[in-house]
């Protein structure tokens, strides 16, 4: 029998499809089809990066147009809220507690009657910054991990393999609510140390699976035959050819990442007042879903607009990366 | 084709799981329940049920259906009553004789005798046994013996308790404590039958008492089927053919297989569905005052509560709150104002009084600015109001707390919750005197006497002393009120000390609970007894 | 394929001892559950103290993990607080759990799969970009918002089914809890049967299929979605494990006493033996799911030879 045409691990399909968690993203996708090569010849002979490629195609991309848009209008409102509602999230009148839509509250009054709309805006924030820190830690925790075991192979890649196999067997939510109920803090770091603690595996699989293929380039060979150091190996020459499988999965991730912080607000660990997240009022406003709906579906509803925009982000991205699917 | 073939083998293994699974699932899964029996929602008990190791509601209603102890609270009420207790004698408030009425059984037919009793106290006390509620042995003389607080037990036996006959024995306690007989009908005081103590875990995982209903299984963490007890000798005869437990995940689920005709009885209706309550049922709803009371108890161990004018500040947060629109708005008048520290279900008689907290519990945002500035403002500038996000819906009720006292002082970041996410993390931070501010306190009497209300909650070192507020005023008319034979007077010493609690501001009064519940049209006569459990054994099934 | 098989389960020995230790650590910074037991009083120290003993947590934590685990290899996984034996917890809640992944698994392969290769077949149709659109709706609601809507409407609104799952939970009333469970992985089986639909599409082999004129029936169910499923049967392989452990949400929701009950009750109560003993049992599905699909693979896959 023939030796396997994988890496000594052997664990092919499970790094193919290790996104079963749930932050489950479509890396099975990616994995199946990392880019090889670094360079692409245009219609013109002239060589042009995988990047200027992929940024020509994005411009043109309808849905990387819209989802940016969206994504550009979260990150100015949840730098500056009050452009958009002039109301205080915190204050809160309990007269008007579960009043629909009204002149001078659009979305209606949630439970405690604070106005839904300014929330709604308020909110923004607190799930950008999850998004955007969860991810950035994921990122870089995940892809120095991933990077070092696949560049170095052997016995750091055994074990910095098993170390991502451990964290990956504990279920995300599982870990959240055991690691996030004894939290007092109201900020959001606890949670977005949590999904960086429980997030890299998966960052780290893929930049893993990249560091090797990248590797295996004639390029790389000749540096190295040319004495490059390691480090120089790694910063010039594999990670800017390895990086844009990260690049898409993260994107994607950031989403979902979004959509986790909810989830664990609804399950009552997440985050704590006076921090205003979409989270806390879907999971508030959920017991009166048959009474006052509005109180659920307008936080609902920027949530999955939000989560929807970072999805179709990183899909026009991944189109964009993946020569193979032009 | 050598894959097709493993595929083949993968579809066979498949199939066969299903099938497994699928007859695994088995049972009967039908509508409201069998005919003549009624199906109730219920929660995990927390404990293992046995009498002196359940301090909950869950477990207390299965305790209440399976055992009669010697007394009974009325479940209209709350008088305590003689049940088994033909005669409890005493003469100098410490030493009770106690006879036991003849012709009670337990369900497997052994006879409830003193030794029942005797047995089953000592055991509650042993601290080997791990009985969380061993406590309530606590006034019997030997209970340190027994349950020493450092170190092993000496004895097996409280030196307190002796038998005396069949059906008599004696009890011995340490201090002189008059209303000591009111107490037995707490469900640590019930009789236990020998297959208790000679076979435990049989007896665990299908109990027998003494009570109108006999358990017929018990799945745990899913089910328990009690069925009527043919030849139950008392008096309160089960009206139904039995009782079937289900445990739901959380009481928003409970009340919509309620309103889909899954199940016949809620005992807790959500306050989220209390709008849809006239809807869904009309008149099959029911709303009575219960034995509970809701407060904000304040960490006195903390100099920053406990300052030269905390007494104002204290008062002053009490005037901010807005308590007739809370339990208006949130609780949809299901919980009342609280006008004291007691609760309604006692009576007048019993030392209930509409008037003792006056105007420190009256909402006035004016005053309540003006108190808390000469009390010095809220330490810090801002407050966070703990409590237990694990269970109920106390993040509606804090935040509005929050939200109108923000609004009185006119500073939106004065108050703001604090959930903690479990409920011994929660307790764990009072024990430890770690409370950051003002925090959720609840009290549900365990017998329906104003020193329950009393003594356990604002008592110097008292289990149930959270804040750990002392003051000695207060500690000498409690001792001066236990030492009183004469009932009235007791009640009277006992409201001067509530006044005490008033002037200080122990622990802000919010409102008292009622017990709420929701039917089916296949059942009726449906009633709350003064501890919020249902009477399920006065339940006719129509 | 022998030798393989024997490296994967050594590997998997230090995998589970990490995976159940981290999980130990993390419930034991939760801090002590004893004072949760007593209701709203003090345990008097006695008490606690004995309790303390009698679970275990007097001891420092890297004996009470020794103890535990020598305890697992016997059968035994510890007590639950209200005196039952976990293992009898899970004798109670994994076959429901199993009912329910299963409909959710069915659901996966039947819609997820149907709708891949339709949507793959017809790349940039208005059908295709319609299910694209739909399947990232479906991931981008979170699960709870879905299960609470589906639950409203189709039990209370409607009637269609029943609000609360019975504690026998057959498998007619798991099927709407079993499509929310599996909604968002659902929607990625779909996308992944897509674009592998879509690449092998182009490949040489289906080319030479339809030019030596074979039926297209034929050609799409022989070949095409035969070698295009392999990465599809990867992922539900794998996602066996999560389903069983994310089922938090879905049984909180519609009232299933599965693991994903046991867990939230055992967190919420601080009960370590509870959660530390479902965990474990997690961890080995998920890694034996793994290994299963690793051979699978192989024979899915010709190609593919383990030595």
């Amino acid at each position: 029998m023939p030796e396997p045409r994988y890496d000594d691990d052997g664990a092919i399909a499970s790094t193919g499809a290790g996104g079963a968690m749930d932050l489950a993203t479509s890396e099975g996708e990616t994995l199946e089809r990392t880019p090889g090569g670094p360079l692409g010849t245009g219609p013109e002979g002239k060589p042009r990066s995988l990047w200027s490629d992929a940024w020509r195609d994005l411009r043109r991309n309808p849905v990387f147009i819209i989802s940016g848009l969206i994504i550009v209008f979260l990150v100015i409102i949840s730098i500056w809220p009050s452009l958009i509602a002039s109301g205080n999230p915190l204050q809160c009148d309990l007269a008007k507690a579960q009043q629909g839509s009204q002149p001078g509250a659009p979305f209606g009054y949630n439970g405690q009657g604070c106005d839904v709309y300014t929330r709604v805006v308020y909110g923004a924030r607190t799930s950008v910054t999850v998004g955007v820190c969860a991810t950035l830690g994921v990122a870089l925790l995940g892809s120095v991990l991933g990077g070092l075991a696949g560049f170095f192979g052997d016995g750091w890649d055994s074990i910095l393999s098993r170390l991502t196999d451990i964290f990956f067997g504990i279920p995300v939510i599982l870990g959240g609510l055991v690691l996030l109920s004894v939290v007092s803090s109201t900020t959001v770091w606890p949670v977005v140390g949590f999904m960086v603690l429980l997030g890299w595996p998966q960052i780290s699989r893929i930049a893993r699976g990249s560091v090797i293929t990248a590797k295996q380039n004639d390029y790389v060979q000749a540096a190295r035959a040319l004495g490059a150091s390691n480090s120089r190996l790694l910063l010039r020459h594999i990670a800017p050819n390895a990086v844009a499988p990260v690049i898409v999965v993260a994107t994607i991730a950031l989403g979902t990442f979004i959509s986790l912080e909810a989830t664990l607000s609804y399950l009552g660990a997440g985050l704590k007042p006076p921090t205003v997240s979409w989270g806390i009022d879907i999971s508030s406003a959920s017991p009166y879903i048959r009474n006052a709906p509005h109180m659920l579906l307008w936080p609902a509803g920027a949530l999955a607009i939000t989560v929807l925009a970072f999805i179709m982000l990183g899909d026009a991205v991944r189109d964009a990366l993946d020569p193979k699917l032009r | 084709m050598r894959g097709a073939t493993h595929a083949r083998w993968a579809v066979c293994a498949v199939a066969v799981a299903l099938t497994a699974t699928a007859c695994g699932g088995g049972g009967d899964s039908g509508g409201g329940g069998a005919s003549g029996i009624v199906s109730a929602s219920w929660g995990d008990p927390q404990n293992p049920l046995e009498p002196a190791n359940t301090n909950e509601v869950q477990g207390g209603k299965v305790l209440d259906m399976l055992f009669r102890g010697l007394k009974r609270y009325d479940p209209k009420t709350g008088e305590a009553q003689d049940m088994l207790a033909e005669k409890i004698d005493t003469t100098d408030s410490t030493n009770f004789t106690i006879t036991v009425k003849d012709g009670w059984t337990f369900s497997n037919g052994e006879a409830v005798t003193a030794k029942s009793f005797v047995d089953a106290w000592n055991y509650g006390a042993d601290l080997r046994n791990n009985q969380r509620n061993a406590y309530f042995f606590g006034y019997i003389e030997g209970y340190d013996k027994i349950h020493p607080d450092s170190g092993e037990p000496t004895t097996k036996t409280l030196s307190g308790l002796k038998v005396t006959g069949e059906r008599t024995f004696t009890v011995k306690l340490s201090q002189k404590f008059s209303t000591w007989p009111e107490t037995l009908g707490y469900s640590a005081f019930a009789p236990l039958p020998q297959a208790f103590f000679s076979d435990h875990d049989s007896w665990l995982a299908k109990p027998v008492g003494n009570g109108p209903y006999a358990v017929d299984s018990y799945s745990r963490g899913s089910q328990m089927s009690l069925r009527k007890w043919d030849d139950y000798p008392g008096s309160d005869k089960a009206q139904n053919g039995g009782v079937d437990l289900k445990v739901y995940t959380d009481n928003n689920t409970a009340y919509t297989d309620l309103t889909a005709g899954n199940l016949d009885l809620v005992d807790d209706v959500p306050a989220s569905q209390l709008k849809n309550v006239k809807a869904d049922l009309g008149d099959r709803y029911i709303n009575t005052p219960a034995g509970i009371i809701q407060t904000l108890a304040f960490p006195f161990y903390d100099d920053a509560w406990n300052g030269p004018n905390g007494e104002k500040l204290r008062t002053g947060l009490s005037r901010a709150i807005n308590r007739q629109q809370i339990t208006d708005t949130i609780f949809q008048k299901t919980r009342t104002p609280a006008k004291d520290w007691t609760s309604p279900v006692l009576g007048e008689d019993g030392g209930f009084s509409d008037t003792l907290c006056g105007d420190a519990c009256d909402y006035n945002p004016t005053e309540a600015k003006k108190l808390v500035a000469e009390g010095g403002g809220i330490p810090g500038g801002s407050m966070r109001v703990s409590y237990n996000a694990d269970t109920g819906s106390h993040k509606d009720w804090v935040d509005a707390v929050c939200n109108s006292i923000n609004n009185a002082l006119g500073n939106d970041r004065a108050c703001v919750g604090n959930p903690i996410g479990t409920f011994a993390d929660f307790r764990n931070q009072i024990t430890q005197s770690k409370m950051p501010g003002p925090f959720r306190a609840g009290w549900q009497m365990d017998y329906p006497l104003i020193q329950n209300f009393l003594q356990p909650l604002y008592y110097t070192n008292a289990s149930s002393n959270d804040g750990k507020w002392t003051n000695d005023e207060f500690d000498k008319l409690v001792d001066q009120a236990n030492a009183e034979s004469d009932t009235a007077k007791a009640v009277e010493t006992f409201k001067q000390a509530e006044e005490v609690v008033r002037d200080q501001m122990a622990a802000i009064p919010l409102w008292y609970q009622n017990g709420s519940a929701g039917y089916s049209t296949r059942i009726s006569n449906v009633k709350l007894n003064p501890f919020s459990v249902p009477v399920y054994d006065e339940i006719k099934v129509n | 394929m022998g030798r393989y098989v024997i490296r994967r389960l050594l590997q998997m020995i230090p995998v589970f001892f990490g995976a159940t230790l981290l999980i130990f650590l993390m419930v034991n910074v939760m801090g002590d559950p004893i004072a949760g037991l007593c209701g709203q009083r003090q345990c008097d120290p006695a008490t606690a103290a004995q309790l303390r003993k009698e679970f275990g947590l007097d001891k420092p934590v890297w004996q009470q993990y020794l103890t535990y685990m020598g305890h697992v290899f016997t059968g035994d996984f510890g007590t639950a607080f209200n005196g039952q034996p976990v293992t009898e917890l899970m004798a109670s809640a994994f076959p429901v759990t199993i009912r329910l992944t299963i409909v959710a698994i069915c659901f996966e392969i039947i819609i997820g799969i149907t709708l891949g290769v339709l949507t793959g077949l017809r790349r940039g149709r208005p059908i295709d970009t319609t299910i694209l659109l739909l399947t990232l709706v479906v991931i981008s609601v979170p699960t709870f918002v879905t299960g609470l809507l589906l639950q409203l409407l189709l039990g209370v609104e409607w009637g269609i089914i029943k609000p609360a799952v019975s504690p026998e939970a057959p498998f007619n009333e798991l099927l709407i809890p079993g499509l929310v469970l599996a909604s968002v992985s659902l929607a990625y089986v779909t996308r992944l049967t897509r674009t592998s639909i879509a690449e092998n599409a182009r490949s040489d082999y289906v080319r030479t299929a339809k030019a030596k004129g074979l039926p297209r029936r034929r050609v799409i169910t022989r070949h095409l979605l035969r070698n295009s499923l392999i990465p599809v049967v990867t992922f539900i392989g794998t996602d066996i494990g999560a389903l069983m452990g994310g089922a938090i949400v879905t049984e909180r929701i519609f009232n299933i006493h599965g693991v994903g009950y046991q867990l939230y009750q055992g967190i919420v109560r601080q009960n370590t033996q509870t959660v530390v003993g479902f965990v474990t049992v997690l961890v080995l599905v998920f890694l034996l799911a793994n290994l299963i699909v690793d051979l699978l693979y192989a024979v899915l896959d010709p190609r593919i030879r383990y030595a």
